[in-house]
């Protein structure tokens, strides 16, 4: 089954943004952090003279790939073989997960330790390891602040970022049961410290690791992980056996476009010149590493994303989080309002996208458009445009509401002809004298009623500027020649008055 | 030179004033302006709500109504934005290679208003008068789709008597987004509340923008928290003059050419 964590289940995005605004607390986090790496990543951009240079290249990079996937894909599948690593394919979430569980049960072991795997949360791995009796223990920070938590990521990149040390030093209270550490403090230090004692155990004991991908490389068959803290260098390591999940879009054709890439991400995601932790392994080594290495390369859905020409740059993402930390909407709900692990813009085009528009089609609306996440964007994804065909998606195929439905076409009429036009504004001129308090509205129904309720709205004056023109410049007011005999908008031409 | 007054569908119906302000300042630096009757809409709200088929006749409507224009100019910039920006991808689409060709001859023929006045006529000083604090807000699609940024601020700069103050936040959406500002409204309004946070620390008098919709949502704001500040367009600043500051233009000038 496809699936994206469980968005398929998530409340609609107002409903669920009105919940996250109530909340004071997370607004603040959401705003701090977004504001500290923003601000981070307006300074290592800048000194960056080729930096537009630099998403032009990517984007053509992503773009050459999407288009000879299929090529790419076996080529990075034959040198990871031949380096050592054994390829698997998986068509969606469940066969990925199964997939996993075989190579973990097959060597009879019952724990791992992740990587920070944001495609695990995609196909939900973390609750079929534990259904099939293995403990998955996340090594990254923030992840392993959610796993205890039994919480929600609200960012792509900092995915506890709602959460404040004092919550987090009572969650690590409650569940390390670290004794020898005695009470934690709330100083970042003391929370580090528990984390290191907590995980350390784990890195020197656990037989598997797992892990994500940044990039997969066809030309080597290496597979890229670039991260912060160093538990990924850890997992990636110390291990016996790895395994490695990759969504397909993740492949680049040559190690060399990895100039490219790891100048982008790190300065797009966390503000950073260079990403602390740069891992890069091709296939197993004897003697050194794991000695036995899996690649899962998960469909669930993209090949579907592909296949609609004017969306497909969706896939380019490179996960960096830099259009959540730009969008004022994302900066106003945090996360969680999307109903996907995926947030913010690029969660509003992903998610929709990989449930082949079947769940959350809320979240194409969950944008005003204003661009921000575009002028971000390491990869020139234009997500304000994808927003826009996903809203046309909808309309087409599934019919908007029925109230806009009849709003739109009632205003398509009435803007297929300017007489139209001028008795629709006498008709709202009319219509309107009810809610009318000195040239304002402030008290409408239906569904202007969500904007008055905290805005008021201009009256309808009671000259327009059409009418305007006409009364002092009559002799200008000639109809457009030629207009009727032309017309082909279905609402006839303009009028000969 | 002879200027196409596009005035566009919601300043036509609700901010008048903007468009009787636009014919002033432009006739008085001595341009003539037509106003072509059979204008309505440049589809914009249609093609952002997923109503492309809809967008798709309104478009057609607009290239036949401003056909041969010497010079349009439009006193919204996400209007421009919408003719800039997507009226080449729908010809594209539609397969109608002289549809096409109607967009190509339009495109370089549509500017902003600030853009027409700054990049186009080379004017920044229009004569204006207009004694009051006014902080400017950028409309995203001026920003980001039109790189219209520095143009109103010339233009303000050169009005006697106004003083012009920054506003923080300033490449911060308004929370607006046409159907976004009732389909989300929650967010919409908590967007609009750092807005205003912002306007009011400048402690200015008029919050100017070169877009009445954004102005439409900051200034109902505003009002609704009986803040005092006004929202005026840009125009309607740059109409100002001793004395007549603010007030509606009552067909001043020479008339107006004909529209063909």
């Amino acid at each position: 089954m496809i699936r994206v964590g469980d968005a398929a289940r998530a409340p609609a995005f107002p409903v669920a943004a009105r919940r996250a605004l109530g909340n004071a607390q997370l607004r603040r986090n959401v705003r701090h952090a977004t504001d500290v790496i923003r601000n981070k990543r307006a300074v290592v951009v800048a000194e960056m003279s080729d930096w537009q240079d630099l998403r032009e290249s990517a984007h053509q990079i992503k773009d050459h790939v999407l288009q000879h996937l299929d090529v790419y894909l076996e080529q990075f599948e034959d040198n990871c073989t031949r380096a050592g690593g054994r390829v698997h394919w998986a068509r969606d979430a469940d066969e990925a997960n199964r997939i996993v569980i075989d190579i973990i049960h097959g060597h009879h072991e019952r724990e791992i330790i992740k990587v920070k795997t944001m495609t695990s949360d995609e196909t939900g791995l973390n609750a079929a390891l534990e259904a099939a009796g293995i403990v998955p223990y996340e090594t990254d920070l923030a992840d392993l602040i959610i796993q205890l938590g039994a919480d929600r990521p609200s960012h792509i990149v900092v995915p506890a970022l709602h959460m404040n040390r004092t919550e987090i030093r009572e969650l690590f209270q409650r569940t390390m049961k670290l004794e020898a550490l005695g009470p934690i403090g709330t100083d970042p230090q003391d929370l580090t410290n528990a984390a290191r004692a907590f995980l350390r155990e784990k890195f020197l004991r656990v037989n598997v690791g797992f892990s994500g991908a940044n990039f997969a490389i066809a030309d080597t068959g290496s597979v890229c992980v670039v991260e912060s803290e160093g538990n990924g260098r850890m997992c990636l390591t110390l291990p016996k056996i790895l395994i490695s999940l990759v969504g397909v879009e993740k492949i680049i054709p040559a190690f060399g476009d990895l100039e490219v890439f790891l100048q982008l991400l790190p300065r797009s995601a966390t503000g950073e010149r260079m990403n602390p932790y740069n891992s890069i392994w091709t296939g197993i080594r004897g003697g050194d590493g794991p000695q036995e290495f899996h690649v899962v390369l998960l469909d669930n859905g993209r090949t579907t994303v592909l296949a609609d020409e004017q969306s497909r740059e969706t896939l380019d993402c490179i996960r960096c989080g830099a259009c959540l930390n730009a969008c004022p909407v994302y900066r106003q709900t945090g996360g969680h309002a999307y109903g996907s692990i995926y947030s913010g813009p690029i969660g509003a085009i992903l998610t929709p996208q990989l449930q082949s528009m079947q769940h959350s089609t809320s979240l194409p609306y969950a944008s005003s458009l204003c661009g921000a996440c575009y002028e971000a964007c390491p990869v020139k994804i234009n997500i304000p445009e994808i927003l826009i065909h996903l809203r046309r998606r909808i309309v087409e195929e599934q019919g908007g509401p029925l109230g806009e439905r009849l709003l739109m076409k009632a205003a398509a009429l009435a803007f297929a002809d300017s007489s139209r036009l001028s008795i629709a504004q006498k008709l709202a001129r009319a219509a309107q004298w009810p809610f009318k308090r000195g040239g304002q509205l402030s008290a409408l129904r239906g569904p202007l009623a969500a904007w008055t309720a905290s805005r008021d709205l201009p009256a309808v004056p009671a000259e327009s500027f059409r009418d305007w023109w006409k009364r002092l410049r009559p002799d200008s007011h000639e109809p457009l020649r030629g207009a009727k005999a032309t017309s082909n908008s279905g609402g006839g031409g303009a009028p000969p008055r | 030179m002879l200027i196409s007054l596009f005035i566009t569908c919601y300043n036509d119906t609700l901010f008048p004033e903007t468009g009787k302000a636009v014919v002033r300042v432009l006739e008085r630096l001595g341009h003539e302006v037509e106003f072509r009757a059979a204008q309505t809409c440049c589809g914009q709200m249609h093609y952002n709500t997923g109503y492309a088929r809809d967008a798709l006749s309104i478009m057609r409507h607009f290239l036949r109504v401003f056909d041969g224009a010497e010079a349009i100019c439009i006193p919204s910039s996400s209007c421009v934005a919408m003719i800039r920006d997507h009226y080449p991808k729908m010809a594209a689409e539609s397969g109608d290679a002289a549809l096409r060709r109607q967009v190509d001859a339009l495109l370089p023929r549509a500017f902003e208003f600030s853009e027409l006045l700054v990049d186009k006529l080379g004017v920044t000083d229009v004569g204006a008068h207009f004694p009051h604090t006014v902080t400017l807000h950028t409309p995203c699609h001026a920003l980001r789709a039109l790189g219209v940024r520095d143009q109103p601020i010339r233009l303000l700069r050169s009005v006697r008597g106004l003083h012009l103050v920054d506003l923080p936040g300033e490449s911060e959406c308004c929370g607006f987004g046409g159907t976004f500002a009732v389909k989300n409204a929650d967010v919409s309004v908590a967007m609009l509340a750092d807005k205003i946070g912002c306007i009011r620390e400048t402690k200015a008098e008029v919050c100017a923008a070169t877009d009445n919709s954004c102005l439409m949502h900051i200034g109902g704001g505003l009002r609704r928290q009986q803040t005092g500040i006004r929202c005026m367009h840009l125009a309607e600043i740059l109409a100002g003059q001793d004395g007549q500051e603010g007030q509606a233009v009552q067909g001043g000038g020479r008339k107006g050419r004909a529209a063909r």
